[in-house]
């Protein structure tokens, strides 16, 4: 299989802070990959620096093969690789409606045929055109996320980068977007790169995955391994024993 | 035995421009010394059922209650002098996220020797004393250290402990956590539970645990209550769980994606009109 994005050896510095070492991933086309670890492991700041929204000191990235710029990135970049941010409050502009946030990225990338096209996106998310012309406040957080992925739906990407997109959402709402986003990966056969700190929704969504701490991939499995248990890492094991949730020590009954 | 709290037919709506909207619409328990889950999506009235306990409902807000009894004080007819001098003492509130809840421009210690001093007559050296005695009993290494901090010098899970540590220093008999762990990373949030547990054991609180995780709730409460649109539809023993009946909480159960279960695509709540009924 041929991988659509990989990095090599990259780092991200901020001053004399390394919040990326020496990270090396690969993702093939039409994968789904998982990136997981606590918070201040690095795993957002790949996805962004993946994204050009960090900036990297060393190591490349490369689609399809082709080593990218690390300070600039073309349109054309863009048009194929689309970000969906974890906070669906802080991400929608508060004074946009959602119609004229659906339009800026067809505007940005000269792309035609606006009025069908939206419609079409707001019907692949499951909201109705009903939902055209609201502002971002008259909407839950669920929507909100819609909205957000529908807007990097718009133009038709191959890759899109997942950060947290259901962390700040309510278990119930979580499951709905999440049977969105592998709904739309079918369709459209997109490549995932998805982050996210809760092993349960990485294994469900994601083929392989890399744990992350303190800015290294420290191990990189399927999640077929990773349910049973075949880990090597103390700290994925530490991860395993936390997402099964509290249990009480028996000492205090 | 007389239940610490007895709550009655609780009511809280809030009037808008545009009609009123009833957040709490008749919600019914009692607590004893014990932990109670309240679990619900947001705006199912979990946090505000919470924060009428606690007196913390805004000003334009209508609350209403056949009876809202703490340890034989009736909660809505008690005037504000009453409330505060419970507020904090003996009813205590752990809020979400701590990077809002705490002051931000006052140390860690200054806060936890306030609450302190706000409801107890001790000195400055005894509270210095016991407010750094409890931020150990909340586990924290170098609590002397940690006491000159401020909140934006610590991480979240030290600060979600010394909000632990702020709130039990009065020695509370009744402790309200707002989904006290939504805020934190999975290896931390069982840290904090752990604490949690240890002392609303040790302590013989009785805990409200309000959260929208129901499996997080069902491993640390001994009775669950399950909120829909204002009102309980359910209430069940932690063990019961899986034997619930109404189908939202069999939902709530069913739609997290968990290890091992290979569920595509993830089973959604239908929201059935009647829930709300």
């Amino acid at each position: 299989m041929r991988a659509a994005i990989s990095a090599e050896n990259l780092t991200v510095s901020y001053d004399d802070f390394l919040a990326l070492d020496n990270v090396s991933i690969d993702v093939a086309s039409g994968e789904s990959f998982g990136l997981v670890g606590e918070s201040g492991s690095g795993k957002s700041t790949l996805l962004r620096a993946i994204a050009g929204l960090a900036p990297i000191a060393g190591g490349k990235i490369m689609l399809d093969g082709k080593t990218l710029d690390a300070r600039h990135r073309d349109k054309a970049f863009y048009r194929r690789v689309q970000m969906v941010f974890q906070d669906p409050y802080g991400s929608l502009h508060p004074r946009q409606t959602v119609d004229r946030l659906l339009q800026e990225p067809l505007a940005i990338h000269g792309v035609g045929d606006a009025e069908r096209r939206i419609l079409r996106a707001l019907d692949e998310v499951g909201l109705g055109s009903s939902f055209r012309f609201r502002y971002s406040h008259q909407l839950s957080g669920g929507q909100r996320q819609r909205i957000a992925i529908a807007r990097a739906l718009i133009i038709e990407p191959e890759i899109m980068l997942l950060d947290e997109p259901t962390s700040a959402l309510d278990a119930s709402v979580q499951a709905e977007v999440l049977n969105l986003l592998e709904q739309v990966r079918r369709d459209r056969k997109l490549t995932y790169i998805m982050v996210s700190h809760d092993l349960g929704v990485v294994t469900h969504m994601c083929e392989r995955l890399a744990v992350m701490k303190s800015g290294k991939v420290v191990e990189r499995l399927s999640s077929g391994d990773l349910v049973a248990g075949r880990i090597s890492d103390a700290y994925t094991k530490n991860l395993m024993v936390a997402s099964k949730g509290f249990v009480r020590k028996v000492a205090l009954a | 035995m007389n239940p610490m709290l007895t709550v009655d037919d609780l009511r809280v709506s809030f009037p808008t421009r545009t009609g009123l909207i009833e957040a709490v619409r008749g919600v019914s328990f009692t607590l004893g010394r014990e932990r109670l889950g309240i679990v619900g999506e947001s705006g199912s009235g979990k946090s505000q059922t919470g924060r009428a306990i606690m007196g913390l409902t805004p000003a334009h807000a209508r609350i209403s209650a056949s009876r809202l009894n703490f340890d034989g004080t009736d909660l809505l007819a008690a005037p504000a002098k009453v409330r505060r001098s419970l507020r904090g003492s003996r009813i205590a509130m752990i809020l979400q996220d701590p990077k809002y809840s705490l002051n931000p421009v006052m140390s860690i210690g200054r806060q936890i020797v306030e609450t302190l001093r706000t409801h107890e007559n001790v000195g400055k050296r005894e509270a210095r004393d016991r407010a750094i005695a409890m931020l150990e009993a909340v586990q924290i290494r170098d609590a002397e250290r940690v006491f000159d901090l401020h909140p934006h010098e610590v991480s979240g899970g030290m600060g979600q402990r010394a909000m632990i540590a702020m709130m039990l220093i009065a020695g509370p008999e009744l402790l309200i956590a707002d989904e006290p762990t939504s805020a934190l990373d999975v290896t931390v949030q069982l840290d904090v539970l752990r604490i949690l547990d240890k002392l609303v054991a040790e302590r013989g609180m009785g805990l409200i645990f309000i959260s929208h995780d129901l499996r997080l709730v069902s491993s640390f409460c001994d009775r669950v209550i399950v909120m829909y649109a204002g009102r309980i539809v359910e209430e069940i023993a932690a063990g019961d769980l899986a034997n619930a009946k109404h189908p939202y909480t069999q939902g709530l159960l069913n739609c997290m994606p968990t290890l091992g279960s290979d569920r595509h695509p993830l089973p959604v709540l239908d929201r059935k009109p009647e829930w709300a009924a």
